[in-house]
């Protein structure tokens, strides 16, 4: 049996989980943008961020990603604390400044309480909503939901990510029309801001 | 073995070697013959010495005599003075600064009397490529009691005991590290050193798999048989041709040894290594993303728990340590936890190497004991900064760390201690950095490396570093705004709490510091368009002084955009429209008539 705190409520639970999928059994919903139930968590777009602690050291927190962390004996994890919000609203900020024209990333800042009003953002917020400049042009949040689709669901790896920082992409192999594609559509579906479009071939 | 009376220990790390190193041994071979010497005093070549600003260097032994800047045109005259009529050579001796006698004994010169060697035990002593010399500085006797005398469990209590903490930058404890890996379920465990050192003006790491290969591969086998691994790989860097040479040739001679490969001293224990070199990704550095380098992956890191002693290479119980921690092991295993422990500090033990760079006297290669004072590294064993120049702050740590200003020169060298003021000791690099270098651009430059440097795959590391460079950017071109330093506040404590990894966790440090000391040079910057240090291009002017120029026209010929006009033996004029703010009028100008304004 695992003993942990989820927002102040003690769970004792035989199986290990993540706090990702213990959260959500508790109806408490965490927000995430590279996770999918069916594929191997990523942990890379930092949105379902939280506050974890032990009861050994309860002032030591730190944020941990939710969809890869696994619950712990005598965690004491925060979902929505002051400073997970400040997180979550930092990353979703940084998400719209670089892909300003997806509207998924706008519903999502309303629900975890991300201001679009300038008046009530943080100096880096404003900074991110109105003045950084912009130097990519694309919804593409390099989530990785269809480089993992393509490689576990249909197991057919026709792409892949390329490079990387800023210049990180997702291309198929030599940018050339991927062999090994078979137009099943599983990289559209899981995209999580609708960049992937699928074309009828006749 | 042949017996000579003398050696001639030849300086062979890559410093010295680019100043011809090769070539002035030939010349020593050429003319030791001449004087049919050549049975009675042999040239070796050893790995880095560490005192690369005086290179090419050699150690006459015995004797202890230290001679630098050797030339090639100078070979003849030594050879005959020194070593057929005994008569040591002044000209290449060192002199700590002008009007000063020379120093002929190596163990005089401040560079190396504040030193502790540890893991440069080997330093100058041995030709790398030797196996024979290794071992006859009691090589491979810390593996042959770790086989025969002692269990695993006593070897990790001695490394723990040690207080040995991790030398790559994390600082963990390196016994528990192996003690998890050991305890961790799987018949199957791997053993990697990580030499993918890649901070800007560090080379610890190169130098000690240059100089002493053997050490890394006699303390992974000790480290392989603590946990139970019978398959090592070391990880080094690409860019390091001699490196990866040297190790090659050390892997070759060990295994014809009988000391790598299967019944190693006849105890049944079989421990084999191989090498990967790396792509060049400064992210390697990180161990999960090294490890999914290595399984063939795009080197990207992943999400710890679970750490690699519990799954790393191919999902197996790993251990992973830097190349200055795993040189540190035989000496532990040979001397004692006691022993090593009695040296450093509380809570940081022995000693820690240092690329000592930038903008000091003596640059080069130092160890150290934890808890010698910054100051001490940087004047006693630094010989101070260059061109008599005021000192500035010292960069610790690479772009991961931060930068120690004057007033915090007296911090003792340790984990903690650094850990306290901002700064970190990381893998040991240190650049120092004098009055003529502006904080807010050094802040750019490692922010430039470290967002240059992000895999992409988590947010804040990839997008964050990004608009922190652009911010840092404004402002080095005088475009900065009030608001500025309030969200460069804000995003280097988010990026710091919410990265991924280690890269972009510390990413913001460099920024942190500098607001935190030099402060008032960002104001400058900000609110009166000035670049104090006078080095940021946009915020500067080259004129010249009317008083000063003589007209020698040496100046306009040397421009290379024309912007300077004037008759011969009359003031010269630039032209601030055309001129690039290059430097080069100011370099030439014989009458120090050239000054720049901000």
């Amino acid at each position: 049996m695992i003993k942990y705190t989820l927002n102040g409520k003690i769970i004792e639970k035989g199986n290990e989980t993540t706090i990702l999928e213990s959260a959500s059994k508790q109806g408490i919903k965490i927000p995430t943008l590279c996770n999918n139930e069916h594929l191997t968590p990523f942990g890379g777009c930092r949105l379902c961020l939280v506050d974890v602690a032990t009861t050994r050291n309860p002032d030591m927190k730190k944020l941990m990603p939710a969809c890869t962390a696994k619950i712990g004996e005598g965690q004491i994890i925060e979902t929505h604390s002051s400073k997970v919000i400040q997180a979550r609203r930092f990353i979703l900020s940084m998400l719209i400044s670089r892909s300003p024209k997806a509207s998924e990333l706008r519903v999502l800042a309303k629900e975890i309480g991300l201001p679009e009003d300038s008046e009530e953002q943080t100096p880096a917020e404003k900074y991110l909503f109105n003045d950084a400049p912009s130097i990519v042009d694309t919804n593409c949040i390099l989530c990785g939901l269809c480089v993992r689709a393509c490689a576990e669901i249909p197991m057919r790896d026709a792409i892949s990510f390329s490079a990387r920082g800023m210049e990180r992409t997702v291309k198929t192999p030599f940018e050339k029309y991927a062999e090994t594609c078979i137009g099943c559509g599983s990289c559209a579906y899981v995209c999580p801001t609708n960049t992937i479009t699928i074309e009828e071939v006749v | 073995m042949q017996e000579y009376r003398m050696h001639l220990m030849l300086c062979a790390g890559t410093g010295c070697v680019s100043n011809r190193a090769f070539d002035i041994e030939k010349a020593f071979n050429r003319e030791l013959e001449k004087h049919n010497l050549q049975d009675e005093i042999q040239v070796v070549d050893t790995g880095c010495q560490g005192f690369c600003e005086r290179g090419p260097i050699m150690i006459v032994q015995p004797g202890d005599i230290f001679y630098e800047m050797l030339e090639e045109k100078d070979i003849p005259y030594l050879v005959e003075e020194h070593f057929l009529k005994g008569r040591p050579v002044e000209k290449h001796m060192y002199v700590p600064k002008e009007g000063d006698d020379p120093i002929p004994k190596l163990s005089d010169i401040g560079f190396f009397k504040k030193q502790k060697l540890i893991a440069l035990a080997n330093r100058g002593l041995i030709d790398p490529e030797n196996i024979d010399e290794y071992i006859g500085r009691e090589g491979y006797s810390a593996l042959a009691k770790a086989l025969t005398e002692m269990t695993p469990e006593e070897i990790i209590k001695e490394v723990k005991d040690s207080g040995l903490r991790g030398r790559g930058g994390g600082g963990f404890s390196t016994g528990m590290k192996w003690g998890f890996a050991k305890n961790s379920p799987g018949d199957e465990k791997y053993i990697i050193c990580n030499a993918d050192e890649g901070d800007p003006g560090a080379f610890m790491d190169r130098s000690i798999v240059e100089s002493d290969p053997h050490v890394i591969l006699e303390g992974m086998a000790i480290g392989a048989y603590a946990i139970g691994a019978s398959h090592g790989f070391i990880y080094v860097r690409g860019e390091y041709p001699l490196a990866v040479e040297r190790i090659y040739k050390a892997i070759k001679d060990a295994r014809t040894y009988g000391l790598l490969g299967d019944d190693i001293f006849g105890t049944g224990f079989e421990f084999d290594v191989s090498v990967n070199r790396g792509a060049g990704a400064f992210v390697c550095g990180e161990e999960t993303s090294l490890i999914a380098s290595l399984e063939g992956n795009m080197p990207e890191p992943r999400v710890r728990p679970p750490y690699p002693a519990v799954a790393g290479y191919m999902g197996k119980p790993t251990n992973i340590n830097n190349v200055e921690t795993w040189a540190n092991i035989r000496h532990i295993i040979n001397r004692g936890a006691t022993w090593y422990s009695s040296i450093g500090t509380e809570t940081s033990k022995g000693t820690k190497v240092f690329s000592l760079v930038g903008k000091v006297n003596n640059t080069g290669l130092v160890e150290v004991p934890m808890g010698i004072s910054v100051r001490d590294i940087i004047f006693d064993i630094g010989g101070g900064v260059m061109n008599g120049k005021k000192f500035k702050a010292v960069q610790t740590g690479g772009p991961s760390g931060g930068c120690i200003p004057e007033s915090l020169l007296d911090t003792p060298v340790g984990y903690d201690t650094f850990a306290k003021i901002g700064s970190i000791v990381g893998s040991g690099g240190m650049i120092v950095m004098d009055e003529d270098n502006c904080m807010v651009e050094v802040a750019r430059y490692f922010l430039a490396f470290t967002q240059q440097e992000s895999c992409g795959k988590c947010t804040p590391c990839r997008e964050g570093t990004r608009h922190m460079l652009d911010i840092l950017t404004r402002i080095t071109e005088g475009k900065g705004k009030e608001e500025d330093i309030d969200i460069l506040l804000e995003m280097s404590e988010l990026i710091g709490s919410t990265s991924l990894c280690a890269l972009g966790a510390t990413a913001p440090n460099p920024v942190l510091t500098t607001l935190k000391y030099f402060r008032d040079e960002y104001d400058a910057h900000i609110k009166e368009g000035r670049c104090p240090a006078k080095e940021c291009k946009s915020l500067i002017q080259y004129t010249i002084l009317a008083d000063k120029c003589t007209g020698c026209t040496l100046c306009a010929r040397d421009c290379p955009v024309d912007a300077i006009s004037g008759e011969r033996k009359g003031i010269h004029i630039i032209d601030p429209e055309v001129c690039v703010k290059c430097g080069i009028c100011k370099a030439v100008c014989n009458f120090d008539a050239v000054r720049i304004e901000s």
